[in-house]
């Protein structure tokens, strides 16, 4: 018998590919954010807000994933700014070579911001690497403020927490600060904004957020140059 | 529900590995799985038994070593296994944030065995 070490990922081949798209949105200045959540939490009604508040000649541009159907896509490219929908056709999360495969016809030279909303889901998109500068996770408040200990690791790697919902506040005995400590207690020193993608509350924090982010990955790609 | 393609990764990965070895057949291979993972051992053990139901390494043994999650205190240069959220290092009372294990899923090794005379399936050699 003999053993033989193998110490590899084994999701190596995924990682390439990531890795080889990081450095692709690096080289042009692209900042990749890769929202993740659970089904119907908000991240499509997010980005409509964030894409109804960006100015028109921003360079940006959506990848929507789902299991089936155009219908984020086409809630999304109301807003006039290249939207482009993923079909995983039952795949639970979105992985590299999706992506890679549908930014082929994108001149990435011609964006400064890409958002990919994943599958909706809170556990299997978290093993996935896009290539994406940060991972954002949204949790509603119709969903229990135990979620982050329930489903620590996208918590863990996720830069923001969008607490989302929170027009519903009144009506549902959810406890924001008992969600924010839960999300603390996985990711020490987690960022965390609170919004409404229905009455635009909040919505200010998170766009200050995005254009902090926008400006210190600029940054990053002037010294990386 | 992915444990699925990560079993099927898994058997590629043996796969590829055991052209090394034409004389050879597969018995364990070895798993890192971390706390902060999210993969299921269980589930992933199921879908694997599942896959080599049948075949040629239908006793091919998955040995999975789970992984908990460790931090390291830059105060004292301590590394501890962090229990129920608490970063507080157990040497210095320094709150250590800084996550060095625990989000792995890796393969570690594979345990092969050479075909004997009498082995079952045994590929014939000339
Ligand atoms: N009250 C309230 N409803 C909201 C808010 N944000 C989203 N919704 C509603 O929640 C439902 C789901 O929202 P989506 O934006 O489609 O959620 P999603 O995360 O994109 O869903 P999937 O892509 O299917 O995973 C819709 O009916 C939205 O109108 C909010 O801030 N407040
Ligand atoms: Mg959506
Ligand atoms: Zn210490």
């Amino acid at each position: 018998m003999d053993r033989v070490p193998l110490e590899r990922k084994v999701l190596s081949e995924n990682d390439r590919i990531a890795a080889d798209l990081r450095a692709r949105f690096l080289e042009h200045g692209v900042l990749c954010l890769n929202l993740i959540s659970s089904p119907g939490s908000g991240k499509t009604s997010l980005l409509e807000r964030t894409l109804e508040a960006l100015p028109r000649q921003d360079r940006v541009a959506v990848l929507t994933g789902d299991i089936q159907t155009e219908n984020d896509a086409n809630r999304l490219k109301r807003f006039h700014f290249p939207v482009k929908q993923i079909t995983t056709g039952g795949t639970c999360h979105l992985d590299a070579r999706m992506i890679e495969r549908h930014l082929a016809d994108w001149r990435l030279q011609d964006l400064d911001l890409l958002f990919v909303e994943n599958v909706g889901n809170l556990v299997c998109p978290s093993s996935y690497d896009l290539g994406e500068a940060a991972k954002i996770v949204v949790l509603s408040v119709t969903e229990g403020e135990d979620k982050p200990l329930k489903y620590p690791s996208i918590f863990f790697k996720s830069d923001l927490l969008v607490l989302n919902k929170i027009d519903l506040l009144p009506y549902v005995p959810f406890d924001i600060n008992a969600a924010a400590e839960n999300a603390r207690k996985v990711h020490p020193g987690m960022e965390i904004v609170k919004v409404s993608s229905l009455t635009g509350a909040g919505l200010h924090e998170w766009i200050t957020w995005l254009e902090a982010k926008r400006k210190a990955h600029k940054s990053l790609v002037e010294t990386a140059s | 529900m992915h444990e699925m393609g990560i079993a099927s990764s898994v058997l590629e990965a043996v796969k590829t590995e055991m052209q090394r070895y034409p004389e050879s057949y597969p018995c364990k291979v070895g798993l890192r799985i971390g706390e902060m993972s999210a993969f299921d051992p269980d589930a992933l053990r199921f879908c694997f038994e599942a896959m080599i139901r049948d075949t040629d390494w239908a006793a091919l043994e998955l040995a999975i070593e789970f992984c908990p999650r460790r931090h390291h205190c830059h105060a004292c240069d301590h590394e501890f296994i962090v229990r129920d959220y608490d970063f507080r290092c157990p040497q210095c009372a320094n709150f250590a944030i800084n996550c060095v294990s625990g989000d792995q899923l890796e393969l570690a090794y594979l345990e092969v065995e050479e075909y004997g005379p009498g082995t079952v399936g045994a590929k014939s050699t000339q």
